[in-house]
């Protein structure tokens, strides 16, 4: 058995740095420092999650300078993070006590569920950088956020439905009290002045509750009113207020028959199937914009004294200079003005060997610095730059999808005009043919309203939905936009972008088997200190490495150790070789040949299964590229794919997206974003750059694209189950509607039909959550 | 029959603080984090309650 580190878990590569029992230093220190603080249980507490981020401290993680995020207010300063990292419970009791230990802490509260972290503290203002390092130091990632920007329009929306819904559940159980006594009453004989009292008393409890309630459904149903629209709201009001006031006059008066018990038990399973739906809905969107958070980095400005500070990339202005190192991503728009580079544009142009830049060349935003450091002047964020190009695209894509109507409310379009013609026949016929009193007439009409009760045709989307996005949620799929699931299983043609969608977006070693082990271990344990993507793949491919001491980089050329160089061609490797696909790298020692590593990136393991897979089922599959002819041909080749496309600019994509029927585009990076927001509905790893996982419907983890196959799957299995719900809505409607007109609905016949139609629904959509799509 | 004037009166004040006691909870925090809470209580170090954080938020 592998020994595995006292402190992260992972396992301890041969020859490391750390101590006896640890990975590298970082865990031991971390190890120490956990110990020193008297926390030492924590290690007996902790499940470690596989799934997280290993509890290794990162040394190389973008240095964020907190101070620019604190928020002070009466002397204590106020911190927002958001923790990468946390395995289970017991991180969380770690990261609050080693921060309650700090002297001047006043309180640390870790979320669990939304992995975030309010930090409370008083006095000096140098001190966040020195707490949270304390947590950086255990092995946590912690990137500030800012509270008023993430979520509270949900959080707020979230907390009225659940407070309404409580009320509603409230009011729901007394008034059934009271109904059934009423309704036991009828056979055993009440008095008519008790039963009287009955519906009074379940007056003054229902229409409070339903003038608080309501109010979500209401305030809906009016805007879409006023806009001349209707949907589901609009008769879901209606059948509650007109409910709720017949009611009221029925009592007045002294009849036999109140139907509060309905109109608020409606109120009450409407507004459980909407808070199951914006808390599945927030979650996801919540999961997307930590994965979003996560990736924000500080950019280093340099001042004309030559001093240098960390800036969030909002605060950065034009004319500013920013330093880029190697490794890091680009976060503005400029020009070089001093150094020299490879720069991987892949997220940007899909291009996938980087491109060499030097002083006076154009860098984007988004793109990646991979060997040398970089001086970078601001640019104009005018109309001209590529982002501003890039996001005027993906604002006329999305004005085109803005018109989609959600299933719900197409039907009730159609349904809330036949519902009122059919009450006002209902009228006419008992007033003027059948000539009862006008005061019976309204009676039965009201009644075809209440019993059409849109009850099970309003749970009949959001329960399926809920169940589904919950469903994908396990599988790291997160649905972020309500109407995404239907506008999946329309999908006919499925479009994938080549760099980081079809492939993994970045470099793995293929030329393994050439070299030999010893070779190759000398070379992961010197690229071990380097953050160059390159290097990074070496250790990836060989494992755990430990790294070799006394290594030295050479900007823009590669590595020093002792007499040992690994680097790029024209500095130590073998200028006759042919040149290869993809990137390279050389070793070169004193006396022997030159080794070179070769590197490419790969096509994601199930790409193949998939695509076949999506043929099989009948979908159109495309590619599209903004990468060189070769590389895209390479890949639609291996994959089989007839139709392929390469050197596309944005609005090629767009363009060629038009000419599909209902396609779905799958694509990460910048040049796809337009494409996402055009194409009918959009997925997009989580790898992506954030404006196309902003942009794009649904956001999916981890390294396979099946993915892909299982929303697909799920929307369509959805779909039909959204089907059949309407059709038991209508089956039932059109049993009960004859019963309403004829004049037989009592209150008991109301409630049971229609609690038993939202049960069946409900119950269908259930088959959803369990078996295979 | 009696019985109703104050079983009535007392079904609904009971039913009525269970609501208020709901109301209560979610607006002093304590629905905004169910993972977390969930744990928290299986340790049995001193866990100081929550400092209000709805004050600040409504600033």
């Amino acid at each position: 058995m592998t020994q595995t580190c006292l402190h992260c878990g992972d396992p301890i590569p041969p020859l490391s740095d750390g101590a006896e029992g640890f990975c590298c230093k970082g865990c031991e220190g971390a190890y120490n420092l956990i110990n020193g603080l008297g926390l030492k249980t924590y290690y007996e507490r902790r499940t470690l999650d596989p799934d997280v981020k290993a509890l290794r401290p990162d040394d190389d993680a973008a240095q964020i300078d907190y101070r620019a995020h604190i928020i002070e207010e009466d002397g204590i300063n106020t911190l927002y993070l958001m923790v990468e990292g946390i395995h289970c419970a017991a991180c969380v009791w770690l990261i609050e006590t080693a921060l309650a230990k700090q002297e001047t802490v006043d309180q640390a509260r870790v979320n669990m569920s939304t992995r975030r972290l309010v930090l409370k503290w008083h006095g000096d203002k140098i001190d966040p950088n020195r707490l949270v390092s304390v947590i950086t130091g255990l092995g946590y990632r912690l990137v500030p956020y800012d509270p008023n920007l993430l979520n509270t329009e949900n959080q707020k929306r979230e907390k009225e439905l659940l407070r309404a819904m409580a009320v509603a559940g409230f009011a729901t159980a007394n008034v059934m009290l009271f109904s059934v006594s009423v309704w036991a009453g009828y056979s055993q004989g009440m008095m008519q002045s008790t039963r009287d009292l009955m519906h009074w008393l379940s007056a003054l409890v229902a229409l409070p509750a339903i003038a608080y309630a309501g109010r979500p459904f209401y305030r809906s149903a009016l805007t879409a009113l006023r806009s001349g629209r209707s949907n589901m709201d609009v008769p879901i009001s209606m059948a509650v207020v007109l409910t709720a006031g017949m009611s009221l006059f029925q009592v007045i008066s002294g009849e036999e028959h109140a139907y509060f018990d309905s109109a608020i038990s409606l109120l009450f399973f409407l507004l459980i199937g909407r808070y199951l739906d914006r808390r599945a809905r927030g979650r996801a969107r919540g999961a997307a914009e930590h994965l979003l958070g996560l990736n924000a980095v500080a950019v280093t400005v340099l001042d004309e004294n030559g001093s240098q500070s960390l800036l969030p990339p909002d605060q950065v202005k034009d004319g500013m200079i920013v330093l880029s190192t190697a490794g890091e991503r680009i976060a503005v728009d400029g020009v070089i003005i001093d150094g020299q580079s490879d720069i991987d544009t892949s997220l940007i142009s899909g291009e996938s060997v980087p491109v060499t830049a030097k002083a006076d060349d154009r860098v984007f935003a988004g793109t990646t610095n991979l060997s040398g450091a970089l001086k970078i002047k601001v640019t104009a964020t005018g109309e001209s730059t590529l982002l501003a190009e890039i996001v005027r695209l993906m604002e006329e894509a999305e004005a085109g999808r803005a018109n989609y109507v959600a299933i719900a409310d197409r039907v009730a379009r159609h349904y809330g005009p036949i519902v009122n013609v059919l009450s006002l026949g209902t009228f006419i016929y008992w007033c003027f043919i059948a000539g009862a009193p006008w005061h019976d007439a309204l009676l039965n009409a009201i009644a075809v309203l209440i019993i059409t009760c849109p009850c099970a045709l309003a749970l009949a989307v959001p329960v399926v939905q809920v169940i589904a996005s919950g469903r994908l949620m396990r599988q790291g799929i997160l649905v972020k936009t309500g109407t995404a699931l239907e506008r999946f299983a329309q999908v006919k043609h499925v479009v994938f972008d080549k760099t980081g969608t079809l492939t993994l977006g970045r470099a793995e070693l293929v030329n393994r088997d050439e070299i030999d082990p010893e070779t190759l271990h000398l070379a992961a344990s010197i690229a071990a200190a380097s953050k160059h993507p390159l290097s990074r793949a070496l250790c990836r491919a060989f494992g755990p490495v430990a790294v070799k001491s006394g290594v030295e980089e050479v900007p823009g050329n590669g590595l020093v150790w002792q007499d040992v160089r690994l680097g790029s061609r024209a500095w130590c490797g073998d200028k006759n070789a042919p040149i290869s696909m993809g990137p390279e790298l050389w070793l070169a020692r004193d006396g022997q040949d030159s080794v070179c590593l070769k590197f490419a990136d790969h096509l994601r393991a199930d790409a193949k299964d998939v695509v076949n897979g999506l043929k099989a089922q009948g979908y159109g599959v495309h590619l599209l590229s903004g990468d060189r002819i070769e590389p895209v041909e390479k890949v639609a080749k291996d994959l089989s794919l007839d139709d392929w496309k390469a050197q596309c600019s944005p609005k090629d994509k767009c363009d060629a997206l038009e000419g599909l029927d209902k396609p779905l585009m799958v694509g990460d990076g910048l040049n796809d974003a337009p494409a996402l927001a055009a194409a009918h509905v959009s997925l997009s790893p989580s790898t992506a750059i954030d404006v196309s996982q902003t942009a794009a419907d649904a956001v999916f983890q981890g390294d396979r694209l099946k993915a892909v196959l299982e929303v697909l799957g799920v929307a369509k299995k959805a779909e039909s189950l959204v089907k059949q719900n309407f059709a038991l809505a209508f089956l039932y409607n059109s049993v009960t509607i004859p019963l309403a007109v004829a004049g037989f609905v009592t209150p008991l016949i109301a409630a049971v039909a229609m609690s038993t139609s939202s049960l069946v629904v409900i119950a269908n959509a259930l088959r959803l959550s369990k078996g295979k799509v | 029959m009696e019985s109703l004037l104050y079983l009535i009166p007392a079904m609904l004040l009971l039913g009525g603080l269970g609501l208020a006691g709901f109301l209560w909870a979610l607006k002093s925090g304590q629905y905004d984090d169910m993972e977390g809470n969930a744990a928290r209580i299986l340790y049995d170090d001193d866990d100081k309650p929550l400092p209000a954080p709805n004050k600040e938020k409504e600033k």
